[in-house]
């Protein structure tokens, strides 16, 4: 599987929870797939994913995912420390491990070579950590919902895109919606 | 009461319950400050762009936030700072030790502080500069203006303004 068809298998499960949506691709695909306004789309910011989600999540009680990809992972690596050491447990973080920087014309990442997320997460302390395949993730993740554990998930799939539009909606709008999902 | 208590005080007295740090020595009595209030929850950050992503959340989940840092992650948060806290219209207070002024023994400080100033006013970020412990009185106005406009707004705060480095 690449990394639409296992959001779009995971978007029934998405759709109830506040969503942080990796830049690029990972957004514009979900956008597509099942726009909600409780989706975040990140349209700037690289790495971002999951210190947004965090914040997020420490804030307020309401559960978070982070979408997130191996390479905006690696480009903010510490990020895993400061989830470790910050524990929320209404936090998932998806990292969605296809092996290559996918908005960029999957340019390879070192993740799909010698270096493993999962392992380097639980070096920095994070106590719930699941590598799954792609066919997996619903499960994994709707397991990790109901556990109400911080959870840290490193989903391994194909490296591939489809094409899809950018977003036009406004940043101001999406922001907005997304805090009046939070209030909710 | 000590310079790092009335800034705390005026954060807590705005609703700012999150804050993050990157540290930075003339920083180490308010972050010690912020550490110990039980009203703010403390994040250290390994980066500032990663805590300005805190940050961001933070804000959205319906929490004040601020950062505190040294000046040189001006150098490594345009990016962030433009197509995060700008562009989604969020606020930010952030104070900043301005190294590199009048008292800096670290000459290499100079180098990031020429440009500090320049680049706050390039990015259209309101920006000021406490030089004298009196200067901190408009904080509070501050705090007040950057969440009435939802922007991010750098506090500079010199050598001379937390007492200097001591004997040189």
């Amino acid at each position: 599987m690449i990394r639409s068809e296992v959001l779009r298998e995971i978007a029934p499960i998405l759709r109830d929870h506040l969503v942080v949506c990796n830049i690029g691709l990972p957004s514009q695909e979900l956008h597509m797939i099942d726009d909600q306004p409780s989706n975040f789309y990140m349209l700037g910011t690289m790495g971002l994913s999951s210190s947004i989600g965090l914040g997020v999540a420490l804030a307020q009680d309401k559960t978070v995912i982070s979408i997130d990809g191996d390479g905006s992972v690696l480009t903010n690596f510490g990020t895993l420390p400061t989830i470790a050491n910050n524990v929320a447990d209404n936090f998932i973080l998806l990292i969605v491990d296809n092996g290559s920087y996918g908005s960029t014309g999957d340019q390879p990442t070192y993740a799909g070579k010698k270096t493993s997320l999962a392992a380097v997460a639980k070096a920095c302390g994070c106590e719930n950590v699941i590598e799954c395949q792609d066919k997996d993730t619903g499960e994994v993740l709707q397991k990790a919902i109901e556990s109400k554990k911080m959870t840290i998930i490193v989903c391994k799939c194909d490296s591939g895109n489809i094409k899809l539009p950018v977003i036009t909606m406004d940043p101001v709008v999406i922001r907005d919606r997304f805090m009046k999902s939070v209030q909710a | 009461m000590s310079i790092s208590t009335k800034i705390v005080d005026d954060f807590v007295a705005n609703g700012i319950e999150f804050v993050t740090t990157v540290p930075c020595k003339q920083l180490a009595g308010v972050i010690d400050e912020v550490e110990a209030r039980e009203e703010i929850y403390h994040i250290p950050s390994n980066k500032e762009d990663e805590g300005m992503g805190l940050c961001a959340g933070a804000f959205m989940g319906g929490k004040r936030p601020a950062i505190i840092m040294q000046n040189t992650a001006i150098g490594v948060t345009i990016n962030t700072l433009v197509t995060l806290t700008q562009y989604y219209r969020m606020p930010l207070p952030m104070l900043i030790s301005y190294r590199g002024e009048l008292r800096e023994p670290v000459a290499c400080q100079v180098e990031m502080a020429v440009h500090t100033k320049a680049l706050l006013n390039q990015l259209n970020i309101p920006t000021y500069h406490f030089h004298t412990e009196s200067d901190a009185d408009e904080l509070d106005t501050i705090l007040k203006y950057t969440f009435m406009c939802n922007k991010p707004v750098a506090i500079l705060t010199d050598a001379s303004f937390w007492g200097g480095y001591g004997d040189q």
